[in-house]
């Protein structure tokens, strides 16, 4: 043949796609087996989509504030026990000329009494000054005025229902009073924040009010110290300089550090991990089983085809590469409804259940070299079927 | 009849060492395609070992079509299967194109069988693959052409055994007669030097047995390819250049090779 070399190799090497017609000539079992794997790779969609979304709820706050580094006291463990530390270490922070703004934030679980039912339940309770900056999201910041009157608390409408109609109450315009931690409070705004783990529900109140509920408080003691950088300022860099200034009463972590050890706290300290990651696993099991089933029946079926294919000169590489393939095709076939089903499920999570639940790259990544092992473990264990292929048989 | 035109795709090249000499044989001046010599071979271990070839001595020489018949169970499939490569030689010699396959590797084995086309009982074809796939899956074997080239030749290939009209048919699609048909084509794509057949004609009637036995000569003939058939089918024995007869694992020469023996030597 005349092509030219380069080309030569591609076309010479061009061969049937014998691996893609025997799937794809039993459309039936390529279905099944197209079913099984997707099948398991939803199944590790969700698992490790609620075990991700369950941490990412363990900081619903978290992520709200409007901070580059916090301050906390060395002795916090978690967002459900923050210990106090001295205020001025905060201050002493503004002196590095990076430093742009502080907020001072306190923060403990206190009693509320449901105004309907009187029952006591516990909320969190953020105490700040109503001119500092404290979330994110600007709304806050007329709604933080109300606070300027001692006794006056912002509820969280998204807080579980447990703590009482305060939402609808206030929306219809009632003046909602209740008790919290025996003071009388009055509502007299709504925020949206929403439950996270260490937190049922949540209120925001000056740091004035804060502290006639909470009267033990240390003077000059806080549980949080946001800290605000110039733009450009490398928070690391920062991180780094405020560490060796300050005293080792405190300890500066970077917002995503803040929320990565809250989120530890609870992966180490509860069973949601293992058991999320072991119906991952048991996903991952279950799809194994299905693609070996298949892939196996499908040598097994063909071995006279696969002996003839001996008898003819084919090196048995060739045969391997065939189950192979076909393994990879199945991966590839079986991943993409996967991942478009997995979607769906997450929106459908999401508008349910209010949990973060997301796509991200890192668990479509996992999920495809999951569904990458499953088949071409199978398709090694199936080839083992191969080396039963003897053409002498076959006469 | 006797001595075939050298064959196009270099039949002997090589390896024609002492093999050729000791024959003596003048009229074949190209080495033979097959020899034996005292071939022996058991199935089975220790008291159920039973011995089913037996000093088993042959020769074929190129283009040479010889019918081997007997019995069933007298050994006529394992000579087959050792000629072929396909089982490991216990005891004697083998030679096919030169190749002692005595102790032979895997690999040489394989690399053999590239050159020896098989056609078995039943068609064997892959039953996902069309009738043209199937055939290209003969002519892929072929070192250094294009796809389409190999596709090309399966198709020429497929028009010669009379399917020109059935590439795209699927083998459940077609009859018994024109499934060993393509299987027929697809052993003869890959240019086999030798073909070896085992009771082609046991899944036909007779009338498409008849067809496929004729296309096989003469489509061997016309690539100077040695056949060795194995069959039961009387109806058939008059295609061979020679007929050797087997018997309890021993070869008979039969009365119609004597004839054609003698016109060879």
């Amino acid at each position: 043949m005349s092509e030219l070399p380069g080309l030569g190799l591609l076309w010479t090497s061009r061969r049937i796609p014998l691996a893609w017609l025997l799937l794809t000539r039993q459309p039936v079992r390529l279905a099944v087996a197209l079913a099984g794997i997707s099948f398991a790779g939803i199944l590790m969609f969700m698992q490790l989509g609620f075990r991700d979304g369950l941490f990412d709820a363990s900081v619903t706050i978290h992520k709200l504030f409007d901070a580059d580094l916090v301050l906390i006291s060395p002795r916090t463990i978690s967002s459900i026990s923050m210990s106090g530390f001295p205020r001025r270490r905060l201050v002493q922070a503004l002196g590095d000329p990076e430093v742009k703004g502080i907020t001072p934030v306190n923060w403990n679980f206190l009693l509320w009494r449901n105004p309907e039912t009187k029952s006591t339940r516990s909320i969190l309770a953020i105490g700040f000054e109503p001119n500092d900056p404290l979330f994110l999201d600007p709304g806050l910041k007329s709604k933080a005025k109300l606070l300027t009157q001692r006794g006056r608390v912002l509820f969280d409408e998204l807080s579980r229902e447990e703590f009482g109609p305060i939402g609808p109450w206030f929306r219809q315009g009632r003046t909602v009073e209740t008790e919290v931690s025996g003071t009388r409070v009055r509502v007299a705004g709504l925020v949206g924040l929403g439950p996270s783990f260490g937190a049922d529900g949540n209120l925001i109140t000056s740091r004035e009010t804060f502290l006639s509920l909470l009267p033990e408080t240390p003077a000059g003691s806080i549980e949080l110290g946001l800290i605000r950088l110039s733009p450009g300022a490398d928070p690391a860099e920062v991180q780094q300089r405020l560490r060796k200034q300050l005293p080792r009463d405190v300890t500066v972590f970077t917002k995503k550090e803040f929320e990565e050890s809250e989120k530890d706290y609870w992966r180490s300290s509860t069973a949601i991990g293992f058991i999320f990651t072991l119906g991952a696993g048991m996903g991952f099991v279950v799809g194994c089983v299905i693609v070996y089933q298949i892939l196996y029946s499908d040598v097994s079926d063909h071995l006279p085809e696969y002996a003839t294919l001996m008898a003819m000169g084919y090196p048995l590489r060739t045969l391997l590469g065939v189950v192979g393939r076909e393994g990879l095709l199945l991966a590839l076939l079986g991943y993409l409804p996967a991942y478009g089903v997995g979607q769906g499920l997450y929106a459908l999570v999401r508008s349910a259940t209010k949990l973060p639940v997301e796509m991200n790259t890192t668990r479509a990544a996992v999920v495809f070299s999951m569904i990458l092992v499953m088949c071409m473990g199978s398709a090694a264990m199936a080839m083992r079927r191969l080396a039963d292929a003897d053409p002498a048989e076959i006469f | 009849m006797a001595t075939l035109p050298s064959s196009s795709n270099g039949t002997g090249n090589g390896t024609s060492n002492g093999a050729a000499n000791r024959t003596g044989a003048p009229a074949a001046s190209d080495p033979p395609m097959v020899e034996l010599h005292n071939l022996c071979h058991w199935y089975g271990e220790g008291e159920m070992r039973r011995q089913v070839l037996q000093n088993v001595a042959l020769r074929i020489h190129p283009g040479e079509v010889v019918l081997l018949t007997g019995p069933s169970g007298c050994g006529k499939t394992t000579l087959l299967t050792l000629v072929g490569g396909l089982r490991q030689v216990q005891q004697g010699q083998v030679r096919v194109m030169g190749e002692g396959l005595e102790g032979s590797s895997r690999r040489l084995r394989q690399q053999l069988r590239r050159h020896i086309g098989m056609i078995f009982q039943g068609h064997n074809l892959l039953r996902c693959l069309t009738a043209e796939q199937n055939v290209q899956m003969g002519s892929d074997l072929l070192p250094g052409l294009s796809y389409r080239a190999r596709r090309d030749q399966a198709r020429e290939w497929l028009r010669a055994v009379g399917l020109g009209d059935h590439l795209g048919k699927l083998p459940h699609d077609l009859s018994g007669g024109q499934k060993q048909r393509v299987a027929i084509a697809r052993a003869l794509a890959a240019h086999p030097r030798l073909l070896l057949a085992d009771e082609p004609t046991a899944a036909l009637d007779s009338r498409s047995g008849r067809e496929v036995v004729d296309l096989l000569k003469r489509l061997a003939r016309e690539q100077s390819c040695a056949v060795l058939m194995v069959t039961h089918d009387p109806r058939i024995l008059d295609v061979a250049d020679r007929l050797v007869e087997m018997e309890d694992g021993r070869l008979r020469a039969g009365p119609l090779a004597v004839g054609r023996s003698s016109q060879q030597e």
